[in-house]
Formats: structure tokens, C-alpha cells, sequence
């Protein structure tokens, strides 16, 4: 279905006009005109979710506009059903961002907004680009704002926190720049990723472009062993940078992988996928094991995601239907959740001034609304039944299991460690005796507060027991996804002896050959 | 007649710069102190007539046209150049006015002789004739040699001077010392005799070789390419910061233009030996120049650093048309290294603006350390500086990711990922050096203890004209159609 209101060109405008009007804002202005783009943005793209057309198989929401003439650059964009749960979640937690830095945001206050809508227009545009060139400008578009509000309105240690985040997704993201030129000579003189995802690559071509690939990706996730800008960015980002990070930062390294590494290098995929099933677990493990030893509820949480993104490219690279599903489902379950606890840690920052465990015991009894909301969020974390992350989990495991049984056995270690860890720290934040000094702060969550919060839950509870309206969206775009890496890509003869450096004549000749006709 | 008649016709834009440097020069010692400014309008609006008449010529033929028996040809190519000249040109007068008042060195000369510098470059990137382009390169280099000591008062910029003199002439003798030779195999200095004797004499003669490294080290020291770098820093440093901004982008520039048509039209014949070199000299270039860029403090030593950097830069570029099968293989490469120069100048121009604004008390505040805070003292400025950083990083949306952009695709058009890929691990690393100067500007506060804090000087104009930086910088980020296709064209007509 091709609509012809330019949906996504409006989803993505709005939030940057927001940010060209912060430049006249003061500082309570600021934050209505940021809660009004962002809330705006919701609305423009709720009405997606119903005239999303589960069964078509093509693209849908198109625009496709000449942009750049030589080379071909199109401002080319579109959904499919998985991009669409994705960019549902980005624009539904930009919202919750805004008004969790209400209060807690005193200084630049017009800046911070204007940060957080450049990083809503950059993370919509790398989920519903379909060129790859704008799709790297959208990319890479996400480091100045997103350096800017971890150094700028960030924690102590905000310098070093802030240079390593950007130099560590810089780094990783060059190779992919290099990965995107080449795929442009060798894929038919295209940028255009469906047509892209439709061609075929000499197999030692693809393994080179996977590890670019996967050097872009796997810091954006963060795969192990990538991961230890994470901690640093998590702990010292303002609340709702860390929330940002958490819920939608780290989905653009797996969807990288679901959206150009499945499908345009399948045969690589194949050959990565013991490597990085093994990386998955070790992420799930060990990140596990690790929050196990924080006493920084921000640390905590943010080895949990670095545990809880394990399953999800575990999921990707078993490389079949309940896997991805799973997978796709848990990213969207990531950040519902791992949004609210890091939520949840910025409220209690504001009122006892500290992240530590220890400082923020026993706040049952003065504060049982923000309790019962911990838990909820806590027990959505470790994936219990009626809870979202429990079907996101399950499926991921049970596409595990046909692929490997031990696999599957030891990454089901990781919701035991889970259950730990977070369980653990449940009982020391929530039971327990509050230190006497503290008590007078402890309020119980105002009505903005609240407000930021139980949207959350009904959506970790909505999608934890009726899961399927999200899933027969998806489900179309994963099978597309599977069928392209299954179809025989490589032909027998092709370029046995092709090298990276090697220009290839015959490929340039003519435009690319279109295969099977699933797109 | 009708012959001449032509050839002043084509050369018009050229006599005219030539005309106000020497206007500017009688006029200044009867122009009293207080009317001064008047001398740089004057050259502003000399400058603006010439790109006015340079575009009409474009529009009115396109073909390469030859003039004063074949000593210079005026095409699109050095077309694109000259408009790129004449704007650079432009803005650094008008960002030397408030500058040269602040630092008490405003001399009327000064204008008659960036507007000479100027005229130097015009007859480098249009000369076709290797005598002819050393004239232009030293009447360039003669200018620049006397700007860079203006501040006479400073011991620094006198040695900068000395530096730049002794260092410059040097490397215009080993340049002149090539085209000696060349000359001796050629029988003629015209380009395309050179060209003519290279292909009868065979690529392999140890003549022909010797002569083409000695013009390529003679302008390795003109681009700043490691390993002539030495000078840059010291020189860069020394030198007012107008005219810093002012070597920075239009020599160097020129100096590319120059060194793209002797190389691609003189000895083209030669492209599979000077590309292996080249490519050495980027590789080396990009590694020294971006490790040392970190460890500065002083933010014009940094800056000189980048330049050396953005030079490897656009040596690739360069590399890739030498790798490219046939000419037209070569047209990408080229024409990317016009992009990457013509987007480079307005990025560095834009960071030295900045730069000379700051003041610190009385004197001129150029440590890394003296941003401290300017987020919060002068927002605007600071995000001027912070796109004009970012830019320099090559961070997208801005005009710096456009022009890498399309280095690194001729890069692997030519057959040459792995060279992208080590190039772009360096834009990384260069990456943390631009990010310090954000990083000092946004998130560290001016400690108290501080006597004077750094405050800006600056005009309307000059205002005025950062704004326009900082937007083209956005806008060719955004929508570089009409760059590429100018360069694209202009490449065209290179033989």
C-alpha cells in the first residue's frame, strides 16, 4: 500500500521544527514546546499502527524523492513490520523522555530539548530509511546531539563518559561507511537497500563486508566484547539520555543486523552465526554476572541491557521465524522496560540525590505507588509469564532450540541470573529499613510522574498477554526477511577468486539481476 | 588586435584584481587612519565584480580557451577555481577587519597584498605552462611571505616569516630545479610539449622520473603534504590569524590546482609512478598529521595540524583518478578533491573566523583552554565553532561528510577500499581532536580564578558572513547537488 500523505516526511519534520523553535524558547517555554512536538509525533504516528497493512509484503508509508544525481542518492523512505514497532516505541518514549527531564534538567534548558528532537528526527529516520546513504546520515546524525547530552547535562564523570560513547560508535561506524561504498559498486550502482538486499556477492566479498557490518553494529548493541562505552554512557547520561540509550540506541545495532547484514550477506551470516551465537551468550552471561556485582542501580541496569540484548542477537542470527520474531518483539520489550526502570532510577535520583543501592532502601512504605511500579518493571525484566519480555524470551529461546539445544540451555541460564539480580535488588530497594535522613524526601510519585510511567505498564501487561497483534505485523516482514537469505544467492561461478580491492567490470555492465521477486 | 582583444577579455577578471592591489597600494598612504576600512571595501567589491564577471563568463561559453600564446588557459576548470578564490578572498578580508583593529595591525597594505597573493593563485590555476605556474606560485608565495610577519611588534610572527621565507624558497628551488629538467627533455615549458616528450621518451627513463619527484617534493612543500610539512605549524602559529585563515584554504587551494593540472595534463603519462607516491605521501600524511593534531594545545597549531590532515584527504582523491583506467576513470577522483577543497576552505575559514574573535584581555586568546565556556558566554559563536568542528570531523549532516563522502567513493571506484577504510579509521581518530574544542566550549565551566575572561570582537559583517558559512555548511551537507555537478563539469575540461 503506497499512501500518499507523506507520513514519515511529517514524522520526521516535526520533531525538527521543535528543535529550530527552541533557538527562540526560554526555559519554560522550552519544555511545553518539546512535550507538544513530541506528543505531536505520537499522534501522527499512532493512526500507522491501524492502516498498516499486515498482509502486504512490500514496503509501505513510501516517498521516494531524486536527492542526489551523481551518484544516485534518493530520499527514499518506508515501513515494514519491523521497522513499524520500532519507530512506534522511538516516538512513544520521546514523550515519557521530555517530561522525565522536566524538573531534573535546570540548566540550557532549551538545548536539552533541542538535543532530544534532533535525536527523535535522527532515530525515526534510521528506522524507516531505505536508502543506505541517508540511512547513514541519519546514523551518524545521533552523535553530536547525543555526545552533547551526556557531556553537557551529564553525571560527574561526564567528559570521558561522553568521548567514548562518540568515538566508540565513530569508529565503528567508518567501517561501515566503507562497507556501504563498496556494497554500491559491487550491488549494481545502487544505494537503494531493497534492491541491495535483492543482489548477490561473491562469498570472500561478503565476509568482509559483514565484519564492517559488524563493527557498526555490534558497538551500537553492544555486542561483548563492545560493550563497555555502555556502563560509562549509562551511569553518566542525564535520565533520559540514559533512557534513550537504552531503549532506542541500542535497537539500531540489531536492526542494522535484521535489516542489511540477513539479507545482503546471507552466506556470511551463516558462516558468522556460531560466532555470534557464542557472543550472544557470553553477552547474556556475562552481563548477568556483572550487574549481579553493582551497587549503581544505573550500572545495574545497564549490564542487564548489555545481558538482555544477548538474546536478541541470539534470536537474529538462529536465523529462523520465532527467533527474529523474538527477537524483534524483545527489542520492542527492551526498551518498554529497560525505559522504565531507568525512569524509575531517575526519580529516585531526584529525591535522594544518589544512584546507589545502598542510599535507597526501604521505599515501600513511603513511596508505595513508585514501589509497585519498580516491581512491575523489574518482573517484566526478568521475563515473567504475562509479562512482554517473557514472550519476546520464549521465543527467542524456542528458535534457540532448533538450532542448538545446549545453546538454548545455557542462554536460559541467563533468565535464572536475571531473576537474581534483579529480585535481589527489588528486596533491597523496596523492603527494608529507609535510612532516617532520607525519609523527609521520599514522596511518593506526582501526577507527572505517574503519568510518565504507567503507559509503560499497560503496555508491558498489553503485550505480555496479547501479544498478536504485534506479531502478525511482523510476521510477514520476517518471512520476506528469512526467504531472501534462504534463496540460492551466490552463483557457482561467481568471482571464485574476487578480492575487495578488485574492482568488478562484470558486475558494473548492466543493471543488477533481480531474483525470485520477494520483496 | 582582435587576438589581444581576447586574450585581455579572458584574463578581464584576473586584471582586475591586479588593478586594485596596485590602487589599494597608492591609495593607502593618502587614506587617513579613521577612513582605512574604505580600503577593504574597495577590495571586497573589486572581488565581488570579479566572481560576478567570472560566472558570466561561464554562462556565456564553457570552452577552454587559450591566451597569450598558449601560457594560460582559461576553462571551466580554472573557472571553478577562481570563483572558489575570489569568495575565499573575500570573507578573509572582511574577517581580517575587525581582527587587524583588535591586534593594532591595520595597515592599508595588507589588502594590496592578499589582493596580490590573489592575482599569484589566478595565474596558478590558469597557467598551463610550468614557468608561468611558478611565477603565480611565487608571486603567492612573496605575499604570503610578508603577511605572515605583519605583526612586527611579535616575535612569533617574525619567525614565522623567516620560517616560511627560508623554508619556502627552498622548496621553489628544488620545484624550479624539476621544471629545469623537464625543460631539458621537453625543449619547452608548455605542459602539453612535456606531456608529448614523456609519451615519445617512455615512462621508464630515470630522467623523466627524477624530474617528476622533484616537482612533486616542490609542491608536497606548497599543499603542506607530510613529510614537507615542517614548517605549517610553526608558521601557522606565528602568523596573524587572518592570515593564517588565508594559507590555510586559498594557497593551498591553489596550490591543488596547480598541482592537479601539472600532474594530470604534464605528466599524466606517468600516473601509475606518481600514484604509488602520492598514495605513500596521503598514507603518511594522514598518520602524522592526526597523531600530532592530538597532543596540541594551541588551537592554531591544531589547526594547522587538520590542514596537513585535509591535505592527505584530498591526496586520495587525487590517487584514485592516478589509479582510474583512462581519463575518464580519473573524473570522480578529480573532481572530489575540487569538492573536498572547496568545502574544506569554508569549514576552515569559519573555525579561524572564530578563532581570531577571541579576545583575552587585550591579546588574542588562541589556547584550546581559552574556549573554556564559551557555550555559555557566547552561545552563538560556540555553536558556529561547533558545526564548523563538526564539519571538519566530517560528521553528517554537515558539508565535511559530503566532501569525504565522495573522496572515499572515488577511493573504492578505484579499486581502493582498504585505503578508504584506513582513511576513515583516521577520521576517527581526528575526530577526538575536533571534539576536545566542543567538549572544552560546552562542558567545562571557566574556572573563577580566571583573570580575564575571553571575550569575542567582532563586526556586522563578519557576523553576517559566519552565519552564511554556517548555513552553506549545512545546506551543502544537505543538498550538494549543485556543487558536485559544478565540479563534475569543470574536471571535464582538464586534458
Amino acid at each position: 500500500m503506497t499512501s500518499s500523505f507523506p507520513w514519515l516526511s511529517l514524522l520526521l519534520l516535526l520533531p525538527l521544527a521543535g528543535a529550530v523553535a527552541m533557538s527562540f524558547a526560554t526555559e519554560s517555554t522550552a519544555r511545553w514546546i518539546a512535550l507538544v512536538a513530541t506528543l505531536g509525533d505520537l499522534c501522527v504516528a499512532l493512526p500507522l499502527w491501524w492502516l498498516f497493512d499486515p498482509q502486504a509484503t512490500q514496503m509501505q508509508f513510501t516517498e521516494h524523492v531524486a536527492w542526489i544525481t551523481a551518484p544516485p542518492i534518493y530520499y527514499s523512505l518506508g515501513l515494514d513490520g519491523i521497522s513499524l514497532p520500532l519507530v512506534l516505541m522511538t516516538v512513544g518514549i520521546m514523550p515519557l523522555c521530555v517530561l522525565a527531564s522536566w524538573n531534573a534538567i535546570t540548566t540550557r534548558v532549551p538545548g536539552f530539548m533541542a538535543m532530544l528532537l534532533i535525536m527523535e528526527t535522527a532515530m525515526v529516520g534510521v528506522f524507516v530509511s531505505l536508502d543506505f546513504v541517508l540511512f547513514y546520515i541519519f546514523w551518524e546524525a545521533m552523535l553530536i546531539p547525543m555526545y552533547l547530552l551526556i557531556g553537557v547535562w551529564g553525571g560527574a564523570n561526564r567528559l570521558y563518559a561522553a568521548i567514548k560513547f562518540f568515538l566508540y560508535t565513530l569508529a565503528g561506524s567508518m567501517l561501515l561507511l566503507v562497507a556501504i561504498l563498496v556494497l554500491y559498486y559491487y550491488g549494481g550502482h545502487t544505494f537503494d537497500i531493497l534492491a541491495l538486499s535483492q543482489g548477490t556477492y561473491p562469498a570472500s566479498l561478503q565476509m568482509w563486508l559483514f565484519l564492517a557490518f559488524f563493527a557498526a553494529f555490534a558497538v551500537k548493541v553492544p555486542m561483548f566484547p563492545f560493550h563497555t562505552w555502555l556502563p560509562d554512557a549509562h551511569v553518566e547520561a542525564p535520565t533520559a539520555g540514559s533512557v534513550i540509550l537504552a531503549s532506542i540506541l541500542l535497537k539500531m545495532g540489531t536492526y542494522g543486523f535484521l535489516r542489511f547484514s540477513l539479507p545482503m550477506l546471507p552466506d556470511a551470516s551463516h558462516v558468522f552465526t556460531p560466532m555470534m551465537v557464542v557472543l550472544s551468550i557470553i553477552a547474556i552471561i556475562y552481563g548477568a554476572y556483572m550487574a549481579l556485582a553493582q551497587v549503581d542501580l544505573k550500572k545495574l541496569i545497564a549490564y542487564s541491557s548489555v545481558s538482555h540484548m544477548g538474546f536478541v542477537t541470539l534470536g537474529l542470527f538462529v536465523l529462523n521465524q520465532q527467533g527474529i520474531e523474538g527477537a524483534v518483539l524483545q527489542m520492542v520489550n527492551h526498551g518498554i522496560t529497560t525505559g522504565g526502570l531507568f525512569l524509575c532510577v531517575g526519580i529516585i535520583y531526584e529525591r535522594t540525590h544518589s544512584r546507589l543501592i545502598a542510599d535507597n532502601v526501604g521505599l515501600a512504605s513511603p513511596m508505595p505507588q513508585y514501589a509497585t511500579l519498580l516491581v512491575i518493571f523489574a518482573l517484566s525484566s526478568l521475563g515473567l509469564p504475562g509479562t512482554n519480555s517473557f514472550v519476546g524470551e520464549f521465543l527467542v529461546l524456542v528458535g534457540t532450540f532448533s538450532w542448538s539445544k545446549i545453546a538454548t540451555a545455557v542462554a536460559s541460564l541467563g533468565i535464572i541470573l536475571a531473576a537474581t539480580y534483579l529480585l535481589w535488588m527489588v528486596q533491597r530497594v523496596v523492603f527494608g529499613v529507609p535510612a532516617e535522613h532520607h525519609l523527609p524526601k521520599l514522596r511518593d510519585l506526582n501526577r507527572r510522574e505517574f503519568a510518565t510511567l504507567v503507559p509503560l505498564v499497560l503496555l508491558i501487561f498489553w503485550i505480555g498477554l496479547y501479544p498478536n497483534p504485534l506479531l502478525s505485523r511482523m510476521h510477514q516482514s520476517v518471512t520476506n526477511t528469512i526467504a531472501s537469505m534462504s534463496r540460492e544467492k551466490v552463483a557457482p561461478t561467481a568471482h571464485p577468486s574476487a578480492r575487495i580491492t578488485e574492482p568488478l567490470l562484470v558486475e558494473r555492465e548492466g543493471p543488477l539481476e533481480i531474483q525470485g521477486g520477494l520483496r | 588586435m582582435s587576438l589581444y582583444g581576447a586574450d585581455l577579455w579572458a584574463l578581464l577578471p584576473e586584471l582586475i584584481v591586479l588593478a586594485t592591489a596596485c590602487l589599494v597600494i597608492v591609495l593607502d598612504p593618502i587614506t587617513s587612519a579613521s577612513r582605512r576600512d574604505l580600503l577593504a571595501w574597495l577590495s571586497v567589491g573589486a572581488l565581488a565584480i570579479c566572481l560576478g564577471l567570472t560566472g558570466w563568463q561561464i554562462s556565456l561559453e564553457n570552452v577552454r580557451v587559450s591566451a597569450f600564446s598558449d601560457l594560460v588557459a582559461i576553462d571551466a576548470y580554472a573557472r571553478f577555481w577562481k570563483i572558489l578564490l575570489y569568495s575565499v578572498t573575500g570573507v578573509t578580508i572582511i574577517l581580517s577587519l575587525p581582527y587587524l583593529k583588535a591586534e593594532r595591525i591595520h595597515v592599508g597594505e595588507y589588502y594590496g597584498f592578499i589582493l596580490l597573493a590573489l592575482s599569484g593563485m589566478l595565474v596558478m590555476v590558469s597557467a598551463v605552462d610550468l614557468l608561468t605556474i611558478y611565477l603565480g606560485t611565487e608571486l603567492m608565495s612573496l605575499s604570503l611571505y610578508v603577511m605572515a610577519g605583519l605583526n612586527r611588534s611579535k616575535l612569533r610572527s617574525l619567525e614565522a616569516s623567516a620560517k616560511y621565507f627560508v623554508l619556502g624558497a627552498f622548496s621553489s628551488g628544488i620545484l624550479l630545479y624539476g621544471i629545469s629538467l623537464l625543460y631539458g627533455l621537453a625543449g619547452s615549458t608548455r605542459l602539453v610539449s612535456i606531456a608529448g616528450a614523456i609519451g615519445t621518451r617512455g615512462a621508464d627513463d630515470p630522467l623523466v622520473l627524477i624530474a617528476t619527484i622533484l616537482v612533486a617534493v616542490g609542491f608536497g612543500f606548497k599543499l603542506a603534504a607530510v613529510p614537507f610539512h615542517m614548517w605549517t605549524p610553526d608558521v601557522y602559529q606565528g602568523a596573524p590569524t587572518s592570515v593564517t585563515a588565508f594559507m590555510a584554504v586559498a594557497a593551498k587551494a591553489a596550490s591543488f590546482a596547480a598541482f592537479i593540472r601539472v600532474f594530470v595534463e604534464g605528466l599524466g603519462g606517468l600516473k601509475a609512478d606518481w600514484s604509488i607516491l602520492f598514495l605513500i605521501i596521503s598514507i603518511v600524511t594522514l598518520l602524522l598529521g592526526n597523531v600530532v593534531a592530538i597532543v596540541q594545545t594551541n588551537i592554531k597549531r591544531m589547526l594547522a595540524y587538520s590542514s596537513i590532515v585535509h591535505a592527505g584527504y584530498a591526496l586520495i582523491g587525487f590517487v584514485a583518478a592516478g589509479r582510474g583506467d583512462g581519463l575518464s576513470g580519473g573524473t570522480p577522483g578529480l573532481a572530489s578533491v575540487m569538492m573536498y577543497l572547496a568545502i574544506y576552505s569554508f569549514m576552515t575559514l569559519g573555525a579561524f573566523a572564530v578563532i581570531g574573535m577571541l579576545r583575552k584581555g587585550g591579546i588574542e586568546g588562541e589556547e584550546i583552554e581559552d574556549f573554556t565556556g564559551l557555550a555559555k558566554r557566547q552561545p552563538l559563536a560556540a555553536f558556529f565553532m561547533l558545526v564548523f568542528m563538526a564539519s571538519l570531523a566530517g560528521i553528517p549532516p554537515t558539508a565535511g561528510f559530503i566532501a569525504k563522502f565522495y573522496v572515499f567513493m572515488a577511493a573504492v571506484d578505484a579499486g581502493m577500499a582498504w585505503l578508504a577504510a584506513l582513511a576513515l579509521i583516521f577520521a576517527a581518530v581526528s575526530a577526538y581532536y575536533y571534539m576536545r574544542v566542543v567538549m572544552v566550549m560546552y562542558m567545562r565551566d571557566p574556572s573563577p580564578s580566571s583573570v580575564a575572561p575571553p571575550h569575542l570582537s567582532t563586526s556586522p559583517a563578519l557576523s553576517v558572513v559566519l552565519a552564511c558559512a554556517v548555513v552553506g555548511v549545512i545546506l551543502f551537507g544537505l543538498f550538494p547537488n549543485p556543487l558536485v555537478s559544478f565540479a563534475l563539469q569543470s574536471v571535464l575540461t582538464l586534458k
